[in-house]
Protein backbone atom coordinates (compact mmCIF):
# COMPACT_ATOMS: atom_id res chain seq x y z
CA UNK A 1 0.00 0.00 0.00
CA UNK A 2 1.58 3.30 -1.02
CA UNK A 3 1.24 6.58 0.85
CA UNK A 4 -1.68 8.00 -1.17
CA UNK A 5 -3.72 4.82 -0.73
CA UNK A 6 -3.13 4.85 2.97
CA UNK A 7 -4.16 8.53 3.22
CA UNK A 8 -7.33 7.86 1.25
CA UNK A 9 -8.18 4.98 3.55
CA UNK A 10 -7.67 7.16 6.58
CA UNK A 11 -9.80 9.90 5.09
CA UNK A 12 -12.65 7.57 4.34
CA UNK A 13 -12.22 6.08 7.79
CA UNK A 14 -12.37 9.55 9.33
CA UNK A 15 -15.46 10.21 7.25
CA UNK A 16 -17.01 7.00 8.49
CA UNK A 17 -16.19 8.01 12.06
CA UNK A 18 -17.91 11.37 11.46
CA UNK A 19 -21.05 9.57 10.32
CA UNK A 20 -20.92 7.40 13.45
CA UNK A 21 -20.44 10.45 15.67
CA UNK A 22 -23.30 12.24 13.98
CA UNK A 23 -25.78 9.41 14.42
CA UNK A 24 -24.58 7.91 17.73
CA UNK A 25 -23.18 10.88 19.66
CA UNK A 26 -25.75 10.54 22.45
CA UNK A 27 -25.16 6.76 22.81
CA UNK A 28 -21.38 6.30 22.84
CA UNK A 29 -18.95 7.53 25.50
CA UNK A 30 -16.04 7.90 23.11
CA UNK A 31 -15.32 7.38 19.42
CA UNK A 32 -11.72 7.45 18.24
CA UNK A 33 -9.30 5.98 15.73
CA UNK A 34 -6.63 3.86 17.46
CA UNK A 35 -3.93 2.29 15.28
CA UNK A 36 -6.01 3.03 12.18
CA UNK A 37 -9.03 1.23 13.64
CA UNK A 38 -12.33 2.78 14.71
CA UNK A 39 -12.97 2.14 18.42
CA UNK A 40 -16.19 3.05 20.18
CA UNK A 41 -16.68 2.88 23.93
CA UNK A 42 -20.14 2.67 25.42
CA UNK A 43 -22.20 1.83 28.50
CA UNK A 44 -23.37 -1.76 28.55
CA UNK A 45 -27.04 -0.70 28.72
CA UNK A 46 -26.74 1.15 25.40
CA UNK A 47 -24.95 -1.60 23.49
CA UNK A 48 -28.06 -3.17 21.94
CA UNK A 49 -29.22 0.20 20.70
CA UNK A 50 -25.79 1.00 19.26
CA UNK A 51 -25.53 -2.37 17.50
CA UNK A 52 -28.95 -1.81 15.93
CA UNK A 53 -27.98 1.67 14.84
CA UNK A 54 -24.70 0.47 13.35
CA UNK A 55 -26.47 -2.37 11.55
CA UNK A 56 -29.37 -0.37 10.11
CA UNK A 57 -28.02 3.18 10.06
CA UNK A 58 -27.91 5.13 6.83
CA UNK A 59 -24.33 5.33 5.49
CA UNK A 60 -23.18 2.79 8.13
CA UNK A 61 -24.63 -0.62 7.25
CA UNK A 62 -22.38 -2.70 9.51
CA UNK A 63 -24.29 -5.83 8.57
CA UNK A 64 -21.68 -8.28 9.74
CA UNK A 65 -20.70 -9.07 13.32
CA UNK A 66 -17.37 -10.81 12.82
CA UNK A 67 -16.57 -11.51 16.45
CA UNK A 68 -17.61 -10.97 20.03
CA UNK A 69 -14.95 -11.50 22.65
CA UNK A 70 -13.94 -10.35 26.13
CA UNK A 71 -10.85 -9.18 28.00
CA UNK A 72 -10.17 -9.81 31.68
CA UNK A 73 -8.68 -6.95 33.73
CA UNK A 74 -8.66 -8.37 37.29
CA UNK A 75 -7.31 -5.17 38.84
CA UNK A 76 -10.19 -3.02 37.55
CA UNK A 77 -13.49 -2.59 39.46
CA UNK A 78 -15.43 -3.43 36.29
CA UNK A 79 -13.47 -6.55 35.55
CA UNK A 80 -14.25 -7.37 31.93
CA UNK A 81 -14.25 -5.59 28.60
CA UNK A 82 -16.75 -6.99 26.12
CA UNK A 83 -15.66 -6.35 22.55
CA UNK A 84 -17.84 -6.48 19.42
CA UNK A 85 -16.15 -6.39 16.01
CA UNK A 86 -18.33 -5.21 13.16
CA UNK A 87 -17.76 -5.00 9.43
CA UNK A 88 -19.52 -2.80 6.91
CA UNK A 89 -19.08 -4.58 3.60
CA UNK A 90 -20.86 -1.70 1.83
CA UNK A 91 -18.29 0.89 2.96
CA UNK A 92 -15.33 -1.44 3.61
CA UNK A 93 -14.96 -0.26 7.19
CA UNK A 94 -14.55 -2.07 10.47
CA UNK A 95 -15.83 -0.85 13.85
CA UNK A 96 -14.90 -2.07 17.30
CA UNK A 97 -17.32 -1.50 20.16
CA UNK A 98 -16.11 -1.92 23.75
CA UNK A 99 -18.22 -1.98 26.91
CA UNK A 100 -17.14 -2.62 30.49
CA UNK A 101 -18.84 -5.43 32.41
CA UNK A 102 -18.60 -6.18 36.11
CA UNK A 103 -18.20 -9.71 37.42
CA UNK A 104 -21.61 -11.35 37.80
CA UNK A 105 -23.34 -8.69 35.74
CA UNK A 106 -25.94 -10.05 33.32
CA UNK A 107 -25.49 -8.95 29.73
CA UNK A 108 -28.41 -8.79 27.30
CA UNK A 109 -27.65 -11.15 24.42
CA UNK A 110 -27.09 -9.68 20.97
CA UNK A 111 -28.31 -12.82 19.18
CA UNK A 112 -31.64 -11.15 18.24
CA UNK A 113 -29.62 -8.47 16.41
CA UNK A 114 -26.82 -10.60 14.95
CA UNK A 115 -27.28 -14.38 14.65
CA UNK A 116 -23.50 -14.79 14.50
CA UNK A 117 -23.28 -13.75 18.15
CA UNK A 118 -24.68 -17.15 19.16
CA UNK A 119 -21.50 -19.22 19.36
CA UNK A 120 -19.36 -16.18 20.21
CA UNK A 121 -21.45 -15.58 23.33
CA UNK A 122 -21.34 -19.27 24.18
CA UNK A 123 -17.55 -19.09 23.97
CA UNK A 124 -17.47 -16.00 26.21
CA UNK A 125 -19.67 -17.77 28.73
CA UNK A 126 -17.36 -20.77 28.56
CA UNK A 127 -14.07 -18.89 28.79
CA UNK A 128 -14.94 -15.88 30.99
CA UNK A 129 -18.17 -16.79 32.77
CA UNK A 130 -20.09 -13.74 31.56
CA UNK A 131 -23.80 -14.61 31.50
CA UNK A 132 -25.98 -13.51 28.60
CA UNK A 133 -29.73 -13.15 29.15
CA UNK A 134 -32.04 -14.00 26.28
CA UNK A 135 -29.52 -16.28 24.58
CA UNK A 136 -31.32 -19.23 22.90
CA UNK A 137 -28.87 -21.95 24.02
CA UNK A 138 -26.20 -20.78 26.46
CA UNK A 139 -24.08 -23.92 26.92
CA UNK A 140 -20.32 -24.28 27.12
CA UNK A 141 -18.77 -24.37 23.66
CA UNK A 142 -15.17 -25.61 23.83
CA UNK A 143 -14.27 -27.12 27.20
CA UNK A 144 -14.95 -30.65 28.42
CA UNK A 145 -18.41 -31.83 29.46
CA UNK A 146 -18.85 -31.01 33.13
CA UNK A 147 -15.87 -28.65 33.12
CA UNK A 148 -15.65 -26.31 36.11
CA UNK A 149 -14.22 -22.80 35.98
CA UNK A 150 -13.60 -20.29 33.21
CA UNK A 151 -10.13 -20.78 31.74
CA UNK A 152 -9.45 -17.34 30.23
CA UNK A 153 -9.96 -15.58 33.55
CA UNK A 154 -6.56 -14.46 34.81
CA UNK A 155 -7.09 -16.20 38.16
CA UNK A 156 -7.68 -19.62 36.54
CA UNK A 157 -4.62 -21.84 37.07
CA UNK A 158 -2.88 -22.78 33.81
CA UNK A 159 -3.01 -26.51 34.48
CA UNK A 160 -6.60 -26.49 35.69
CA UNK A 161 -7.93 -28.65 38.50
CA UNK A 162 -8.49 -32.13 37.04
CA UNK A 163 -6.81 -34.48 34.59
CA UNK A 164 -8.06 -37.69 32.98
CA UNK A 165 -6.73 -41.23 32.82
CA UNK A 166 -8.15 -44.67 32.00
CA UNK A 167 -8.95 -46.75 35.06
CA UNK A 168 -8.52 -50.48 34.51
CA UNK A 169 -10.78 -51.56 37.36
CA UNK A 170 -13.68 -49.24 36.51
CA UNK A 171 -13.03 -49.77 32.79
CA UNK A 172 -13.63 -46.14 31.91
CA UNK A 173 -11.88 -42.79 31.67
CA UNK A 174 -11.90 -41.10 35.08
CA UNK A 175 -11.08 -37.63 36.40
CA UNK A 176 -8.57 -37.05 39.17
CA UNK A 177 -6.82 -34.00 40.70
CA UNK A 178 -3.85 -32.73 38.69
CA UNK A 179 -0.49 -34.26 39.68
CA UNK A 180 2.44 -32.73 37.86
CA UNK A 181 5.74 -34.60 37.68
CA UNK A 182 7.56 -31.32 37.14
CA UNK A 183 6.34 -27.81 37.97
CA UNK A 184 5.71 -25.38 35.18
CA UNK A 185 8.84 -23.36 34.42
CA UNK A 186 8.72 -19.92 32.85
CA UNK A 187 11.68 -19.10 30.62
CA UNK A 188 10.22 -15.81 29.47
CA UNK A 189 12.76 -13.47 31.11
CA UNK A 190 15.06 -13.36 28.10
CA UNK A 191 12.35 -13.15 25.46
CA UNK A 192 13.51 -11.04 22.52
CA UNK A 193 9.93 -9.97 21.81
CA UNK A 194 9.37 -7.93 24.99
CA UNK A 195 10.51 -4.67 23.38
CA UNK A 196 7.85 -4.78 20.67
CA UNK A 197 5.21 -2.23 21.62
CA UNK A 198 3.62 -1.56 18.25
CA UNK A 199 3.92 -2.37 14.61
CA UNK A 200 7.54 -2.59 13.46
CA UNK A 201 7.26 0.55 11.32
CA UNK A 202 5.23 2.65 13.75
CA UNK A 203 6.82 5.51 15.69
CA UNK A 204 5.47 4.14 18.98
CA UNK A 205 8.13 1.50 19.53
CA UNK A 206 11.19 3.55 18.62
CA UNK A 207 11.81 4.87 22.17
CA UNK A 208 11.37 1.34 23.47
CA UNK A 209 14.01 0.08 21.07
CA UNK A 210 16.37 2.80 22.29
CA UNK A 211 15.77 1.64 25.88
CA UNK A 212 16.43 -1.94 24.86
CA UNK A 213 19.69 -0.86 23.29
CA UNK A 214 20.75 0.81 26.53
CA UNK A 215 20.00 -2.24 28.63
CA UNK A 216 21.78 -4.47 26.16
CA UNK A 217 24.84 -2.23 26.28
CA UNK A 218 24.75 -1.71 30.04
CA UNK B 1 4.54 -77.43 17.62
CA UNK B 2 4.02 -81.05 18.52
CA UNK B 3 5.20 -83.40 15.80
CA UNK B 4 7.34 -81.69 13.24
CA UNK B 5 9.45 -82.83 10.36
CA UNK B 6 12.97 -81.46 10.52
CA UNK B 7 13.19 -81.29 6.75
CA UNK B 8 10.16 -78.98 6.62
CA UNK B 9 11.53 -76.78 9.43
CA UNK B 10 14.74 -76.36 7.50
CA UNK B 11 12.89 -75.60 4.30
CA UNK B 12 10.84 -72.86 5.96
CA UNK B 13 13.77 -71.24 7.71
CA UNK B 14 16.31 -71.26 4.89
CA UNK B 15 16.54 -68.74 2.08
CA UNK B 16 14.66 -69.61 -1.13
CA UNK B 17 16.44 -72.36 -3.05
CA UNK B 18 17.24 -71.90 -6.71
CA UNK B 19 15.59 -74.38 -9.07
CA UNK B 20 17.60 -77.56 -9.16
CA UNK B 21 18.07 -80.92 -7.54
CA UNK B 22 17.88 -79.52 -3.97
CA UNK B 23 14.60 -77.77 -4.62
CA UNK B 24 13.15 -80.82 -6.35
CA UNK B 25 14.06 -82.94 -3.33
CA UNK B 26 12.21 -80.63 -0.95
CA UNK B 27 9.19 -80.35 -3.23
CA UNK B 28 9.06 -84.13 -3.54
CA UNK B 29 9.31 -84.47 0.25
CA UNK B 30 6.41 -82.03 0.74
CA UNK B 31 4.22 -83.74 -1.86
CA UNK B 32 5.04 -87.14 -0.31
CA UNK B 33 4.02 -85.74 3.06
CA UNK B 34 0.69 -84.53 1.71
CA UNK B 35 -0.08 -87.76 -0.18
CA UNK B 36 0.92 -89.94 2.77
CA UNK B 37 -0.74 -88.13 5.65
CA UNK B 38 -3.10 -85.65 3.98
CA UNK B 39 -1.64 -82.52 5.64
CA UNK B 40 1.60 -80.61 6.09
CA UNK B 41 2.99 -79.13 9.29
CA UNK B 42 4.50 -75.64 9.28
CA UNK B 43 5.22 -73.24 12.15
CA UNK B 44 1.89 -71.48 12.56
CA UNK B 45 3.18 -68.47 14.50
CA UNK B 46 5.40 -67.52 11.55
CA UNK B 47 2.42 -67.72 9.26
CA UNK B 48 0.30 -65.56 11.56
CA UNK B 49 3.06 -63.00 11.97
CA UNK B 50 3.50 -62.85 8.23
CA UNK B 51 -0.22 -62.23 7.83
CA UNK B 52 -0.37 -59.67 10.63
CA UNK B 53 2.64 -57.63 9.56
CA UNK B 54 1.70 -57.81 5.92
CA UNK B 55 -1.71 -56.21 6.39
CA UNK B 56 -1.52 -53.69 9.21
CA UNK B 57 -4.62 -51.63 8.68
CA UNK B 58 -4.34 -48.41 10.67
CA UNK B 59 -7.37 -46.80 12.24
CA UNK B 60 -7.44 -43.17 11.14
CA UNK B 61 -7.26 -41.08 14.30
CA UNK B 62 -5.93 -37.71 13.14
CA UNK B 63 -6.38 -35.12 15.87
CA UNK B 64 -4.17 -32.21 14.83
CA UNK B 65 -1.33 -31.19 12.49
CA UNK B 66 0.31 -34.64 12.84
CA UNK B 67 -2.62 -35.95 10.82
CA UNK B 68 -1.28 -34.05 7.80
CA UNK B 69 2.04 -35.91 8.04
CA UNK B 70 0.12 -39.15 8.47
CA UNK B 71 -1.72 -38.35 5.25
CA UNK B 72 1.63 -37.66 3.55
CA UNK B 73 2.88 -41.08 4.55
CA UNK B 74 -0.20 -42.65 2.96
CA UNK B 75 0.00 -40.57 -0.21
CA UNK B 76 1.85 -41.51 -3.37
CA UNK B 77 5.33 -40.27 -2.40
CA UNK B 78 5.80 -42.58 0.60
CA UNK B 79 2.90 -44.88 -0.17
CA UNK B 80 2.02 -46.99 2.86
CA UNK B 81 0.07 -49.29 0.56
CA UNK B 82 3.29 -51.04 -0.48
CA UNK B 83 3.51 -52.42 3.10
CA UNK B 84 -0.08 -53.56 2.88
CA UNK B 85 -1.18 -50.71 5.15
CA UNK B 86 -4.36 -48.96 4.17
CA UNK B 87 -6.39 -46.64 6.35
CA UNK B 88 -9.70 -47.93 7.60
CA UNK B 89 -12.14 -45.36 8.95
CA UNK B 90 -13.69 -48.11 11.07
CA UNK B 91 -12.19 -49.46 14.31
CA UNK B 92 -13.80 -52.87 13.76
CA UNK B 93 -11.71 -53.54 10.65
CA UNK B 94 -8.37 -52.13 11.79
CA UNK B 95 -5.36 -53.59 13.61
CA UNK B 96 -3.36 -50.54 14.62
CA UNK B 97 -4.46 -47.11 15.84
CA UNK B 98 -2.21 -44.16 14.96
CA UNK B 99 -2.91 -41.45 17.56
CA UNK B 100 -1.79 -38.45 15.51
CA UNK B 101 -2.02 -35.19 17.42
CA UNK B 102 -3.12 -33.49 20.63
CA UNK B 103 -5.44 -35.60 22.73
CA UNK B 104 -7.76 -33.35 24.73
CA UNK B 105 -9.67 -34.29 27.85
CA UNK B 106 -12.91 -34.04 25.91
CA UNK B 107 -11.63 -36.47 23.24
CA UNK B 108 -10.13 -39.00 25.68
CA UNK B 109 -13.31 -41.08 26.31
CA UNK B 110 -13.96 -41.20 22.56
CA UNK B 111 -10.40 -42.41 21.90
CA UNK B 112 -10.77 -45.13 24.51
CA UNK B 113 -14.11 -46.20 23.07
CA UNK B 114 -12.64 -46.50 19.59
CA UNK B 115 -9.74 -48.52 21.00
CA UNK B 116 -12.18 -50.81 22.81
CA UNK B 117 -14.06 -51.38 19.56
CA UNK B 118 -10.95 -52.65 17.77
CA UNK B 119 -10.66 -56.46 17.56
CA UNK B 120 -7.68 -58.27 19.08
CA UNK B 121 -4.83 -58.39 18.28
CA UNK B 122 -4.47 -54.61 18.23
CA UNK B 123 -1.62 -52.17 18.52
CA UNK B 124 -1.32 -48.44 19.19
CA UNK B 125 1.22 -46.07 17.67
CA UNK B 126 1.55 -42.70 19.37
CA UNK B 127 2.62 -40.07 16.88
CA UNK B 128 4.17 -36.72 17.81
CA UNK B 129 5.05 -34.87 21.01
CA UNK B 130 1.46 -34.11 21.99
CA UNK B 131 0.35 -37.74 21.86
CA UNK B 132 3.58 -38.94 23.49
CA UNK B 133 3.47 -36.70 26.55
CA UNK B 134 1.34 -33.62 26.02
CA UNK B 135 4.16 -31.84 24.21
CA UNK B 136 3.65 -28.13 23.84
CA UNK B 137 0.37 -28.37 25.77
CA UNK B 138 1.78 -30.41 28.65
CA UNK B 139 0.73 -27.80 31.23
CA UNK B 140 -2.64 -27.04 29.66
CA UNK B 141 -5.88 -27.49 31.58
CA UNK B 142 -7.51 -29.26 28.65
CA UNK B 143 -4.92 -31.72 27.29
CA UNK B 144 -4.11 -35.31 28.29
CA UNK B 145 -0.41 -35.54 29.20
CA UNK B 146 0.29 -38.46 26.90
CA UNK B 147 -2.18 -40.80 25.23
CA UNK B 148 -0.60 -43.72 27.16
CA UNK B 149 -2.75 -42.56 30.08
CA UNK B 150 -5.78 -43.67 28.06
CA UNK B 151 -4.60 -46.60 25.88
CA UNK B 152 -1.54 -48.91 26.02
CA UNK B 153 1.01 -47.70 23.48
CA UNK B 154 3.37 -49.96 21.50
CA UNK B 155 5.47 -47.47 19.54
CA UNK B 156 6.20 -43.80 20.22
CA UNK B 157 7.24 -41.65 17.26
CA UNK B 158 8.90 -38.41 18.42
CA UNK B 159 8.71 -35.11 16.55
CA UNK B 160 6.55 -32.03 16.28
CA UNK B 161 5.22 -33.13 13.89
CA UNK B 162 7.24 -36.23 12.94
CA UNK B 163 8.01 -36.45 9.24
CA UNK B 164 6.21 -38.97 7.07
CA UNK B 165 9.46 -41.00 6.96
CA UNK B 166 9.54 -41.05 10.76
CA UNK B 167 6.01 -42.38 10.90
CA UNK B 168 6.79 -45.10 8.37
CA UNK B 169 9.93 -45.99 10.33
CA UNK B 170 7.75 -46.27 13.43
CA UNK B 171 5.34 -48.55 11.60
CA UNK B 172 8.24 -50.74 10.43
CA UNK B 173 9.44 -50.90 14.04
CA UNK B 174 5.94 -52.00 14.99
CA UNK B 175 6.12 -54.73 12.33
CA UNK B 176 9.41 -55.84 13.87
CA UNK B 177 7.81 -55.90 17.31
CA UNK B 178 4.91 -58.00 16.03
CA UNK B 179 7.30 -60.44 14.36
CA UNK B 180 9.17 -60.82 17.65
CA UNK B 181 6.08 -61.84 19.60
CA UNK B 182 5.79 -65.55 18.81
CA UNK B 183 2.35 -65.94 20.38
CA UNK B 184 -0.96 -66.44 18.68
CA UNK B 185 -2.99 -64.97 21.51
CA UNK B 186 -1.89 -61.86 23.38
Amino acid sequence: MDATDSRQMEQSQAGFLKVIEASLSDLVLAADIHNREIVLRAELAKVAEILLALRDGQALECRQLTDVTAVDWPERPARFDLVWQLLSVRYNQRVRLIAEVEEGEIVPSSVPIFASANWAEREIWDMFGIFFSGHPDLRRLLTDYGFEGHPLRKDFPLTGHVEVRYDDTQRRVIYQPVQLVQEYRDFDFLSPWEGMLGEPDSAADQPAEAEDGETANG
Amino acid sequence: MGVSDTRNEAALNAAPLPPGADQDMILRAVSDEITNRGFVIASADKLFNWARTGSLWPMTFGLACCAVEMIHSAASRYDMDRYGMLFRPSPRQSDVMIVAGTLTNKMAPALRRVYDQMPEPRWVLSMGSCANGGGYYHYSYAVVRGCDRIVPVDVYVPGCPPTAEALIYGLLQLQKKIRRTATIQR
